[in-house]
């Protein structure tokens, strides 16, 4: 093989057949082991669980084909619910986190008195469970019998997520802000751009992309807790399974809420670790 | 002929380490100065207090008649009178180089985007980049985004240029197409005010060249004098270390 000879633009790059032909092989067996070591693995687990003691009564009581077929419609639909409220809670958190991130790292001496209120929100509502904070704002708000406000445990249970999701998110927020390195505000700022400016165009942009996967991992999260709502009566997925599972002394329906949550998450995690991956090569400098 | 620029008796410190201390200097419109010294002497520190991204502890810097150093100075004003070039580029990752330049045209002198982008590219063209407009800092090599960011300060028109050793992260075989783009501008008039280690080239470029010792400009003149017949022995002793090195 030659090493000399003229440079042509375009040339493919050359490997050794050799090399290749053991790379080759090399990712062959890789798989191979993969697939059979998941293989053996799915089987042992199905194996040990067919053959427990109890396995008949749990099959019966869980995994129920009549029960399924029976409380498939009801759960399904009653889980419209909490697609809802999860749909609109997401676009409340994202913008008041927002609020709450920048105002967190602002520093303008007049707004010393929110950012002592943001920091108290985000301590309190990340300290408190979520299902306690649905609690008190579900039973309490009603009870005051305030004019005005309202009644429905729905609207008070989506508050209370929004309120408890908000001071999580706004940590990602003000995180991905920090991140972002002095010497790029630096350079807006040498550019005559001011202070709000920077942050719209040059930080915020820059950090949104770099906090996309850990926002995401949040959200994936916020859809399977809007089954807490259901502690204040309203039928969604969760509710719908215990009441079937209450009349029918059957717990099938609880799986069949179970995996509607888990079909409605798998997208939304799988498209988060689509991003983390794109991330990744471009920060490795080999993709846009 | 009134100055440009004038520094007058400027001290700053971070923290308890004084880094300027005194300092006097001042340009006169279309002139080149280049301050050299060694590391921590202050060269960066006066860049960056010139356009208000470091305050001053005491003393006046003067731009024209305006007083940058005012406690109550508009310094988004100064900024867009005075265009600074980082060592590292500081360009902004997530804007294609276009946009880059254009950014502070069309945010702050709130130019069309139709107007920014003609003037950008045109500006682009001149520093041999128009091919990269629609590439993404990433995709250049550290000479062309440096130059990027020299299109970048001077899209604001800028009437002083302030370049922070701007081919010290440069691979050297990159160097030179830099120092070309720099060479353009003071034929073009440019006023620049610059913190260099080619001392090769300050002595070519420059009108008159800045030795800092110890945040204070000790000796300053034309470039054959000092770099022949420096009058200070500590400016002696640099020049010994750093060409014989």
């Amino acid at each position: 093989m030659s090493a000399s000879g003229d440079l042509i633009e375009g040339d493919p790059p050359y490997i050794d057949p050799v090399r290749a032909a053991a790379l080759h092989r090399r990712s062959l067996r890789s798989s191979v082991v993969a697939t059979v070591s998941t293989v053996v693995f799915l089987i042992a687990v199905g194996f040990a669980t067919v053959n427990a003691p109890g396995w008949a009564s749990v099959r019966y009581w869980f995994f129920n084909g009549s029960a399924f077929r029976a409380s498939v419609g009801s759960v399904a639909s009653a889980f419209l619910l909490n697609v809802k409220i999860f749909l609109v809670a997401e676009v409340f958190i994202l913008v008041l986190s927002l609020v709450v991130a920048l105002i967190r790292v602002s520093t303008a001496p007049v707004l010393m008195p929110l950012r002592f209120v943001a920091t108290v929100f985000t301590d309190v509502f990340r300290g408190t469970p979520t299902l306690l904070v649905v609690y008190l704002l579900g039973f309490g708000m009603p009870a005051l019998q305030i004019k005005g406000l309202p009644n429905d445990p729905v609207i008070w249970g989506t508050i209370a997520l929004v309120l408890s999701y908000t001071a999580y998110v706004a940590e990602v927020f003000r995180a991905g802000i920090r991140s972002i390195h002095p010497s790029q505000r630096a350079a807006a700022r040498s550019l005559g751009l001011n202070v709000s400016q920077t942050m719209r165009f040059v930080v915020l942009p820059q950090a949104v992309r770099r906090i996309a996967p850990p926002l995401l991992n949040d959200f994936v999260s916020l859809q399977k807790d809007t089954a807490l709502v259901s502690v204040l009566g309203p039928i969604e997925a969760l509710r719908a399974a215990e009441i079937y599972s209450a009349s029918k002394f059957n717990y099938t329906a609880i799986v069949v809420a179970a995996l509607l949550f888990i079909a409605v998450t798998i997208p939304l995690a799988r498209f988060t670790d689509w991003l983390s991956d794109r991330q990744e090569r471009r920060d490795r400098g080999t993709a846009r | 002929m009134t100055a440009l620029l004038h520094v007058n008796g400027v001290h700053k410190a971070f923290g308890t380490n004084p880094v300027l201390r005194g300092l006097e200097v001042s340009l006169e419109p279309h002139e080149v100065v280049a301050l050299i010294g060694s590391s921590g002497s202050g060269k960066s520190t006066l860049l960056r207090c010139v356009n208000g991204l470091e305050s001053i502890d005491a003393g006046r810097i003067m731009l024209g008649d305006v007083e940058v150093s005012a406690l109550d100075a508009d310094l988004d004003v100064v900024r867009r009178r005075v265009g600074i070039v980082f060592q590292a580029y500081n360009l902004f990752p997530h804007m294609s180089v276009l946009a880059n330049v254009t950014l502070a045209p069309i945010r702050v002198l709130r130019h069309s985007r139709k107007q920014a982008e003609g003037a950008s590219l045109e500006l682009l063209a001149r520093l041999g980049l128009a091919e990269k407009a629609r590439q993404y800092p990433d995709q250049l090599s550290g000479g062309q985004q440096q130059r990027v960011a020299i299109a970048r300060a001077l899209a604001m028109q800028p009437e002083l240029l302030l370049l922070d050793e701007v081919t010290s992260a440069l691979d050297p075989e990159l160097v030179g197409e830099v120092l070309d783009v720099i060479r353009d501008l003071k034929a073009g008039g440019m006023t620049i005010l610059m913190a260099t280690h080619e001392m090769a080239f300050a002595r070519e470029v420059a009108d008159r060249v800045c030795f800092l010792d110890r945040g204070r400009v000790l000796e300053s003149g034309p470039p054959g004098e000092i770099f022949e017949n420096p009058a200070e022995p500590r400016t002696r002793e640099f020049l010994d270390r750093f060409l014989s090195g």
